[in-house]
Parts: C-alpha cells; structure tokens; sequence
C-alpha cells in the first residue's frame, strides 16, 4: 500500500460547457478517514468522484497525494480502487478472475496473485462461489465482488460510488455494516459518494454536503445533523419543516419569529436583528404536541411504530410536520410545539 | 409470458377466419411459389440434359457442371470470390470496429456530421460513385486486380460494419471499461482483455454479413475486376450477358454453384445473427 | 506553476477531444479516399467535357431524349416496385408480428431471395417466367390463356425481380419496426374501447410511420440502382434502359468520362430528391400526428 499522509483536492473544478458541475471543491483527507460526499442528484458528488478517479478531466484546480500530483495522472496509474453503482463486473471472467485482474495488470508473480486473490475472497466470504460468472450471483453477492476486485489491489484509496443504491432495504442494512468493518480492518481511506443521508452519517468519519456542484458544509455526522450550515443542508439532513418567517426581536441567544398564525422563538445561526426574513427550520420529532404552542389542524396521519407522523396545517394554512405519541384523529384540532434550541433560524437566501 | 399465451388462441382463430388473413396468406404463398419456381427451374434445368418445351428435361446429367468447372475456371473464379471476400472482411472489421467504437461511447464535435458522413455510401446507389471510383482507380492502377476490387468493396462495408457493431458496443456498459482502467489496464489492455471478449458475438455478425453482402456485391465489383479478379457473381453475369455462346443450362450450372454457396453462407450467418438483421440494422437516427 | 501542455491537453479533453479519437482515423481515412474523393473527382470530371463548355455532358444528357428519358424509366420502375414492397409488407408482417410456430423459418425463407442477389433472379425469371417456363405451363394447362404471357425482356420481368429481391428487405424491417412498438400500447387502446381499426389507424400506423419512410427510402435505394436485371430479365435498349445502363453506357462504351460522371451525379441528385421528399413528409405527417395530442 502507498503510505501517504494526506489527500488535497485544491478548489477542483469541471465543467461541461457553460455549466459548472463541480465548482471549487477544497478538501485535505488523512489517511484512514470514511469521507461521504452527500447530496441530491445532479449535486456534482459523483463529478467530483470521477474527476479524484481520474475517469473525468479537471477544468481547474489540482489534486495532490502528499507532494505529488495526481491530477494529470491517467487513471490507471493513481493507484486508486473503485466500486461502481453498477458493479461493472466483467461479465466474461468468473468471479477469481475478476478479482485477480488488477493484479495481473501489475504483473505480479503468479503465486502473489493468487495468494492474494484468494485472500480477498475469503474476506468478502464468497469462497464457494469462486469459479462462478457474475451472472449467477446474486446482487449482493456482486457487491461484494465489486468491493474485492476493488481492495486487493490495496489501494492508497477506495472510491465508492452509490455502491448500495440497488440492492433491497435489508441487504443494504447489511452492507454497510460489512463495508464499514472493511475500511476499519484493512485501514483503508475511503470516499464514498450517496444521496442517502441517513447512510452517510451512520458510515463517514466526515461529511461533504454538495449542492449545485458548491460545497455547503464539511463536518462530522454530530456537527451536521445538529448544526447544519444552511437552510439546504438542514432540508437534507431530514429538517422537514422549513418555514418562511419574518424576526420580531432578540432575546440573548435567542429570536423571536412571527409568520402567518403561528409565533416561534429559535436558535440564530448568523446574527439577525428585527425584520429579517428567515427561514425557521425544525424536524418533525422536534415539533410536538403540547400546551401554549401554534395551533394547527391534523390532515394526515402514518403509523411509525412507535410514534405518529402527522401532516398537519396552521390556521393560515402553512403545512407542518410533527411527531406524535397519541393517534390524533384527521380534522383535529392540537396545539404543537417546539423547544428554542432545535429552531434553528436561518436568514433568507436571495433565489 | 401468460398474456402471450392467452392471446395465442384467439389470433390463430382470427387468421382462419378471416377474409383479410386469407388474403395475406394467399399472398406470402404466392411470392413463396414464385421464390420456389424462380429457384426450381435453375436447379432443374442445371441438372437437365435437354429441356425444350416440356414440365422437365429429358433426362439427367452432370455434365454441365462438369463444364462450368472446366471452361469457365469455375475453380479460380472461387478462389477470387473467397479471396476478395476474407480481404474486405478483415479490413472493414479493423477499420470499422475502432471507428464504430468512438462513435457510439464518445461526443465530440462534428459527431453528427461524421455519423452522416459514414451513412451516405449505404444510401447511395453503388453506380453512382462506383462510377467515378473506378476511374480514380484506373487512374491510379488499381483497378484491372484484385486491390481495387477489395477497395470498392470496402466502401459500403466499412460504414456496415459501424452500424452494425455500433449497438453491440452500446450494450457494453461503459462502466466496465471505467472498472477495468482503475484496476491498472492500460487502454490497449482495455480493448484487448475486456472489449474484445465482449465484442466477439457483434464482431462475428458484422463479419458474416459483410461476407454475404461482398459475395453478392454485383455493381462495384462489376466495374473495377479486370478478367483475373471478377468473383463469382460477375463471372455468372458476363456468362449471361454473352447468351447464346454458352450453353443455357451451363450458365445454370453456374447460378446453382453460387446459389449453393449463398445458402452455405446464410446458413452459417444464421447461426449467428436474427435474420432481420441480415438486411440492416433497424436504428432511427443517431442521438 | 502549472505546466502549459497538460492544461492545454485538459481544455480539448473536457470538449470531448482526445488521442482516442484517432480511432477514427482509419474509418474516417478510407472514407475520404473511397468515396469523398472519387466522388469530387467525378463531378470535377463532369464539368469538363471535350465540348459544350463547362455544363456540355450535362446539355448532352438532358438534350438527348434517349439519355434523359432514362430518369423516368428508373422512376417508373422503382416508385410502383418500392411502394409495392412496403404497402404489401405492412398487412403481413402486421399479421405476423405476434408469436408463432414457423416464424423463424418464415423469416429465413424470405432472407434468400435477399442473399441471391439480381444476377441469380434474373437467371431463375428467364427460366421460370420464360415462354416454355413452369409459369406459362400452368397458365394455358389450367385454360387461363391460350398463347404464353410474356413476362420476360420487357418491363414485367425487371418489376417482378424488384418485388422479389425488393420484398423481403422491406418485409424484414417493417417487421422489425412493428414488433419494436410496445404491444400493450394497443392492449390500452383496446381497453379504452377502440377496434382493431381504430387501433392500427390511430395508434400503431402513427407510431410505424417513421419506420415507414424509412423502409421505403432503403428499398427505393435498392429498386433505383437497379442494373443487372434490368440488362438481363429487362428490355436494355428500350423500356428498361435505366439510368444506370445510361451511365455504363457512357464510361464503358463510348468512354466519354464527363458524361459518365454527369449521370452518375443525376442519377444521385434524383435519387437524393426522393428521399429527402419522403423524409420532409415523414416529419410533417409526424408532427402532425404528435402535435394534436399536445
């Protein structure tokens, strides 16, 4: 394995044509970190995956592995292992052979390549389906597959590219778990790209929230999920209820919000003064039913197990999202509620 | 699978009853008579040793095979087709499936343009160029031998053999040949480990129905072979242009001898590739 | 900082250019040489006749009755015999589109007459069609008529060698168009209460045009280059003296080059007419078609 200390993306960049879809993107990752670029499609995370690949040109910007640079490298030549959403098997070599190709493309020893072959089988456990074509396998068997051809090579670092995004709910449960415990047993660095928010805080060490081909927040899991840079990353990470308001005044730490029928007090995140608009984000299990809160009328209401999700309206009818122990009935009228520290209050962005 | 089958039933009841099916029937039987007695009466007249105004011949013979093969040097004559053949398969393949290759994995400017470019010598009547092809290369003395044949030839084959492997290549997801570049393979290792396997079914149809089509191929042969380099085809039609010197039932000998070697052709290309395919690829403009 | 020829490689690389595209070349070069340029060549060639100044072979050609009465002889020949072929494939194969027994073999059968080429059906027609063949046989042996039909070196037998060379191409295609329509487009339309007429006329005739126009064009293509037929089974010196006995005539014969290459570009000019004719019509019908359902 390369030893390297750091991997710098320096303000990388690619357009295709007029558009940019991946502007300025600046990011150091040490050796051993789970980094998750994270965003909606067309964000430009898998433009930025390619492009650290190799697969895709830079139209500005440099990447560096320690002191040398990588971007003018052919992608063949930067050492780097990948997973593709769709496996990318090659359709006519079994399932050793598919593994045992990057190490024939180094030309090592025989004896190496099939120690090492053999090695990496074993630990995505698919030993018994060795001498089988990628087209008997099942699609978590494939997966896994794609992760071993990726690995033997050990690899400086591991690009994964939705890996999950087609398998069914329970096996992708499974597979993170199983990918996680591979880039922990075999120190590996990994750049895993995903839509899924949800994934990427349960897998990445950090996270990069990508938007329109801009970097909006790099942070851990905790930093994102509590404290989300913008209005756009708190809508990602699961912030449902984005209501557009106007601040009234400040008290300490706090601001008061006011919109149609309903009044809030939150959590600044830049410094606002009266008459601001903003935009008050909350989720829906910090939205609940209590006394002296908003009052609001329940429209729809989906069992989740323990709790209730309910789609309810405020008399002027802005729609909100809340959680719920009790199962109110649809045309029910509650009062719901919020703690000032989980509003979070963000300015209004011009578009 | 189920609503096919359900369905089955009911359609085949439609076509017996009625009169429309009855007369499209009626039709493909009686383009199969024409097909089976245009056929038919070279075979028959090819083995008949008198066939003057009867239903068949008097009697039977191979002699005129026997004389096909002697005065018309049957036997060089096939060795030309086959020659001439095997030459332009080869280099259209070469020169086709690399170029087929860019066009359908990669945009760049004027791809449309050359896409057109590569489809006009398909649309065109092959006289029209053929025409001023020959006289370029009498001019340049090619023409007169087998090297021009071979090169008029590649004219509509090259641009066959792009269209023709263009959706093999699409199939291939291109994320395999991303995959493989990231497990070290440089491009030519690229094409020859991993595109190259895959290809193999598209490279063999393309092939075979190149090979068919330069058997076949009249026009251009036509007017570039000199006497030393004419395939079969050419050979049959100046033995049938000169009536009347020949014997008609050698001609026919002749015409059963490439007919025999046209079907041997198709049934090895339909081995291969649907029949459909046979007569071009079905593909609406490129995009 | 950064060194020039790897930013500069970069700038093409992101339009899309790369040393991949010499891929190309080959295809490209070959191209060029083997037809582009022949063809410049001929129509330089044809510009510079003995006499007449520059357009003289093309005065010669359209002057001469004999030369330009060949355009409307190939015409006559390939429209009826293209338009046979396609408007007689599209009951069948619509017929024929579902599954069932046999079809693979049908549709070998009717591959051959594709792979026997002119020459052979020129042969066989002679044989079959002739005065004392099978054909004229059955005729007077069933009473339909007392002298034989003469079905051969006249305008009948080129005709019929189209249809059968000519058929089974645009058989094949629109076969392949129909059972590219999604089926359970008509199933929807059955169920919203239209008969199988309305079906076809509404739904799948709309859908098929294209393919149409363009099975059409590819067997217009092939019936127009007609020319060993039209020597063998056809009446060469009169009602089948296409076009392109015209321009043989000129380079083999009389070798007078400049004309030869003045009809072979007539005979492209006309031909590309047609089918940019079709193709404009296909693409009102389309939007015609498309523009009512919004």
């Amino acid at each position: 394995m390369t030893a390297f200390r750091q991997l710098r993306l320096d303000g990388v960049t690619r357009r295709f044509g007029d558009r940019a879809a991946l502007s300025g993107l600046s990011l150091t990752i040490d050796r051993g970190e789970f980094i998750a670029l994270l965003g909606p499609s067309g964000c430009g995370k898998s433009t930025a995956l390619n492009c650290l690949a190799g697969l895709l040109p830079l139209s500005a910007g440099g990447i560096w592995q320690d002191d040398q640079r990588l971007d003018t490298l052919p992608p063949e030549r930067r050492g780097f292992g990948m997973v593709f959403q769709s496996y990318a098997l090659f359709p006519h070599l079994s399932v050793r052979r598919n593994v045992a190709f990057g190490l024939q493309m180094r030309r090592l020893p025989r004896a190496d390549v099939r120690r090492r072959t053999d090695e990496a089988i074993r630990l995505v456990r698919l030993e018994e389906h060795a001498t089988k074509l990628p087209a008997q396998l099942s699609g978590g068997q494939q997966q896994r597959v794609a992760i071993a051809r990726a690995v033997v090579l050990e690899p400086s670092l591991v690009l994964m590219d939705e890996p999950l995004s087609n398998l069914d709910a329970k096996l992708r449960l499974e597979m993170r778990t199983e990918i996680r415990r591979l880039h922990q047993s075999l120190g590996l660095t990994t750049v895993y790209v995903t839509h899924d928010q949800e994934e990427a805080l349960s897998m990445a060490d950090r996270l990069v929230v990508l938007r329109e081909g801009r970097v909006q927040q790099v942070g851990t899991p905790e930093e994102l999920h509590t404290r989300p840079a913008n209005r756009h990353v708190a809508d990602f990470m699961g912030y449902r209820n984005l209501l557009p308001l106007r601040v009234t005044g400040t008290h300490g730490g706090l601001v008061a919000v006011e919109g149609p029928g309903l009044t809030l007090r939150g959590t600044p995140a830049v410094p606002l003064s009266a008459g601001d608009r903003v935009v008050a984000a909350i989720r829906p299990e910090d939205l609940r039913p209590g006394d002296d809160g908003v009052p609001v009328t329940v429209e729809v209401v989906e069992y989740q197990g323990r709790e209730v999700a309910v789609e309810a309206r405020t008399d002027q009818g802005v729609p909100v999202h809340v959680r719920a122990v009790d199962r109110p009935a649809p045309g029910d009228k509650i009062t719901v509620r919020a703690d000032p520290a989980r509003v979070l209050v963000f300015p209004e962005e011009a578009s | 699978m189920t609503a096919i089958s359900v369905a089955r039933p009911r359609t085949r009841r439609r076509l017996a009853a009625s009169p429309g099916a009855w007369l499209v029937w009626g039709a493909v039987t009686f383009f199969f008579v024409m097909l089976a007695g245009v056929i038919g009466s070279v075979v028959v007249s090819s083995f008949g040793s008198h066939w003057f105004d009867t239903w068949l011949p008097q009697g039977w013979t191979t002699q005129w095979y026997r004389q096909a093969w002697q005065e018309f040097t049957l036997f060089d004559v096939l060795v030309v087709t086959v020659e001439v053949s095997l030459l332009v398969v080869g280099i259209s393949v070469l020169v086709g499936v690399p170029a087929s290759y860019v066009l359908a994995r990669r945009s760049f400017p004027g791809r449309r343009l050359l896409y057109l470019l590569f489809l006009l010598p398909i649309l065109m009547p092959p006289i029209t160029y053929g025409i001023p092809l020959a006289t370029v290369l009498y001019k340049y003395g090619f023409a007169g031998n087998m090297s021009g044949v071979v090169m008029a030839n590649l004219v509509p084959s090259v641009p066959f053999v792009i269209l023709t492997m263009t959706p093999f290549i699409e199939q291939v997801d291109p994320a395999i040949e991303r995959a493989a570049r990231m497990c070290g393979a440089r491009t030519w290792q690229v094409f020859l480990r991993i595109l190259a396997p895959l290809l193999i079914p598209g490279i063999l149809a393309a092939s075979i129905l190149v090979l068919v089509r330069t058997v076949g191929m009249f026009e251009l042969t036509f007017l570039t072979a000199g006497p030393d380099s004419q395939t079969l085809v050419v050979a049959l039609y100046y033995t049938m242009s000169a009536a009347g010197i020949r014997a008609q039932q050698s001609i026919d000998a002749m015409a059963v001898v490439y007919t025999s070697m046209m079907l041997i052709l198709l049934v090895v290309a339909l081995r291969f590739v649907n029949p459909t395919q046979l007569v071009a690829r079905v593909k609406e403009e490129p995009e | 900082m950064t060194p020039d020829r790897p930013a500069w490689r970069h700038r093409l690389a992101e339009r899309g250019i790369d040393r991949q595209l010499l891929l190309l070349l080959p295809a490209l070069l070959a191209v060029l040489l083997l037809f582009i340029y022949p063809f410049g060549y001929g129509l330089g060639l044809s510009f510079q006749p003995d006499h007449g100044g520059v357009l003289g072979a093309y005065r010669d050609f359209f002057t001469d009755a004999y030369q330009r009465d060949t355009i409307g002889t190939t015409l006559r020949l390939s429209l009826p015999a293209a338009l046979l072929n396609v408007m007689a494939s599209v009951p069948i194969a619509y017929r024929m589109r579902g599954r069932f027994r046999g079809k693979r073999t049908l549709t070998i059968v009717l591959v051959v007459p594709i792979t026997l080429g002119t020459v052979l059906t020129a042969e066989g027609l002679l044989n079959f069609l002739g005065p004392t063949g099978w054909f004229n046989r059955t005729l007077m042996a069933a009473g339909l008529t007392d002298t034989p039909l003469r079905l051969t070196n006249n305008y009948w037998g080129v005709f019929l060698s189209l249809v059968i060379t000519g058929f089974p191409f645009a058989f094949l295609l629109i076969l392949s168009y129909l059972s590219g329509i999604d089926p359970t487009l008509e199933r929807a339309a059955a169920t919203l209460g239209a008969g199988w007429w309305p079906r076809f006329h509404r739904i799948t005739l709309p859908l098929l045009a294209p393919g149409l126009a363009t099975t059409f064009c590819l067997t217009f293509v092939l019936a127009f280059s007609v020319f060993p037929s039209a020597v063998l089974v056809g009446d060469p010196a009169g009602a089948t003296r296409v076009i392109s006995i015209a321009a043989y005539h000129a380079a083999y014969e009389t070798y007078d080059y400049p004309l030869a290459s003045a009809i072979a570009v007539v005979m492209g000019a006309v031909e590309l007419a047609v089918v940019a004719a079709v193709l404009g019509l296909r693409s009102l019908f389309y939007t015609g078609s498309t523009g009512g359902k919004g």
